[in-house]
């Protein structure tokens, strides 16, 4: 009886957090492994810079073997500073459920009495900053090794278009995420699937404006492309030249993808959800 | 049926290793996954090199890169299936204590499951190459091609690059789940340094020896040259060694790499045992 009541009166001095606070509580839980997790394994931050540096400095030297103008160095350089944020992207968001359930912690998320939103935007929040740690590392090695010079622009308007790409392109992978809830083994070769491609068509590595209008206004619709043709015109003298369309058309574009991409994973989390209940594939594992 | 331990266990670990590659997709997703990614890596080369060149893709630089980022796909693919296959079956599945403990040959059994992925590999790599004959008229005639060289220097690329895996299985052995992407920073580095989509005089001088002490250097101009012939011999870096001398570099440094990853085996084997690791999960 007595550890009964002691039970009791430990649970009513914990204040149970709810709505807003519940919210914002799990978003900063989630937010947390991320964070401190990446930066514990140092392995990770070897192989998250060095991977990239290795496709930075190849295509580097092959703009230099077909002598390019230097500009291109910058681009390629750029180009793979933000590659990390696609890899987070997708392994880190969209198939991150996937993840979770081969480990078996998704039923554990959906038991909880907390929004799976909130969970989606702490991985989101968490991965972003780690990651910002690693573009910022490509960035300075990538300038260093290969002499990049820069001159910005306009340093709010390269803030703006930043934190406009990252929560456009991190809302897109929380919606992608709802739709690995229903992928099994497959998820793995989906992610892979969209590595190369993505970095065909948003143009890592070159000027989106390189290809024609249709095709570069279709490669838009993945934020990435249009917040690194901004980005480059933003920081190089000659990136005005090789601009897709101009920065304000550009950032006004971003605003609607973010209202897009967060909306849409609200919609598709809760749909997914429900289907994913229904069909009995939050605790499945085909290996 | 009397079979050697080894060709058995080679044999079932490539039908094994076929079954996890393509049976989690029907086979027209899974043909068209295959298909995709490596067209991508190679048209990101073609749109960086039309743009500055204005699309001269007559240029005997463009069949030099074009070709070798087509074979180096083979690189990738067989290196890392080999090694991936520790991970794969202690972390995943959780099978490598059974596999120990059957009678099967351990590093027959990793070869047989890089078969799946070097399997996958030459249909990407076929497509890159028809895709590059076709639409950017790359000068690769079938009729001219030097096909003994051409199949020899395959032959003995394969099985250097599989021994290359060993090596790579071998120290997974011994690492944790998290170090999988070791096989990816092997492949990248390489891929940098072995002069497969520029020539080796495009590095700084002090990092050029790195790639003249690797074998998939002179793997890669063979394949050129058996393909394109004069195209390949137009640059400087392998030009004034004929091509029974870089048959000969080759033959010689796979050697070198097989004996190398023998020793690395059993010695990486050993202490995996003695350490306990081979049953280990690290599972994040």
């Amino acid at each position: 009886m007595s550890s009964q009541s002691g039970v009791g009166s430990r649970e009513s001095a914990v204040k149970k957090a709810t709505g807003g606070r519940l919210f914002l509580k799990t978003i900063i839980a989630r937010a947390y492994p991320r964070v401190v997790g990446q930066q514990r394994e140092k392995s990770w931050l070897f192989f998250d810079v060095f991977l990239p540096m290795l496709a930075v400095a190849a295509y580097v030297f092959v703009y230099r073997a077909i002598g390019a103008p230097e500009e291109y160095v910058g681009f390629v350089v750029v180009g793979g500073a933000m590659t990390a944020f696609w890899m987070n992207v997708l392994w880190g968001m969209s198939s991150q459920l996937y993840w979770e359930k081969e480990s078996g912690n998704l039923a554990l998320y959906i038991m909880a009495p907390n929004s799976m939103m909130a969970v989606l935007l702490g991985m989101a929040i968490g991965g972003m900053t780690a990651t910002l740690l690693r573009a910022a590392a490509i960035i300075l090695l990538g300038s260093l090794l290969f002499n990049v010079q820069y001159v910005v622009v306009s340093l709010p308007a390269l803030l703006a278009v930043f934190l406009l790409a990252m929560t456009a392109l991190y809302g897109m992978g929380m919606m992608t995420a709802s739709l690995f809830l229903l992928l099994g083994r497959e998820a793995w070769h989906f992610a892979n699937l969209a590595q190369e491609p993505v970095y065909l068509v948003s143009g890592f590595y070159f000027p989106i404006k390189s290809f024609n209008f249709w095709a570069a206004a279709a490669a838009s619709l993945i934020p990435m492309t249009l917040g690194l043709d901004a980005m480059r015109q933003l920081v190089f003298p000659s990136g005005f030249k090789l601009g897709f369309l101009d920065v304000q058309t550009e950032i006004i574009i971003l605003v609607a993808l973010c209202v897009a991409f967060l909306g849409g994973a609200k919609a598709l989390l809760a749909y997914m959800e429900k289907l994913a209940i229904r069909e009995g594939r939050l605790t499945e594992s085909r290996r | 049926m009397n079979r050697s331990q080894s060709l058995r266990s080679f044999t079932m670990a490539t039908w094994l290793g076929w079954q996890i590659e393509s049976n989690w997709a029907d086979p027209f997703l899974f043909a068209v996954y295959s298909i995709i990614k490596p067209l991508a890596g190679a048209a990101i080369l073609v749109v960086m090199y039309g743009i500055i060149t204005e699309g001269n893709f007559e240029n005997p630089l463009f069949p030099y890169i074009y070709l070798g980022n087509a074979f180096y796909i083979y690189v990738g693919a067989v290196m890392a299936g080999v090694s991936w296959a520790v991970i794969d079956d202690r972390e995943h599945y959780r099978t490598l204590k059974y596999i120990y403990v059957a009678p099967i040959n351990f590093p027959a059994y990793l070869m047989g499951r890089g078969v799946a992925r070097f399997l996958t590999g030459t249909f990407s790599v076929i497509i890159t190459l028809a895709a590059g004959a076709w639409f950017l008229h790359m000068p690769l005639n079938l009729a001219e091609v030097d096909w003994p060289l051409f199949l020899l220097s395959l032959c003995i690329g394969i099985v250097m690059l599989a021994m290359m895996g060993l090596i790579l299985a071998s120290i997974t052995l011994m690492v944790a789940h998290h170090f999988s992407l070791i096989g990816e920073a092997v492949a990248g580095a390489l891929y940098l340094f072995s002069g497969a989509i520029f020539p080796l005089e495009v590095l700084p001088a002090w990092l050029r020896p790195v790639g003249y002490a690797m074998p998939i250097t002179y793997w890669l101009e063979l394949l050129r040259r058996s393909l394109v012939g004069d195209v390949a011999q137009a640059f400087p870096t392998l030009a004034r060694f004929s091509n029974a001398e870089l048959l000969g570099i080759l033959l010689g440094l796979s050697l070198v790499f097989g004996l190398l990853a023998v020793v690395t085996y059993r010695w990486c084997d050993r202490l995996a045992r003695e350490r306990g690791l081979i049953d280990r999960t690290t599972n994040y």
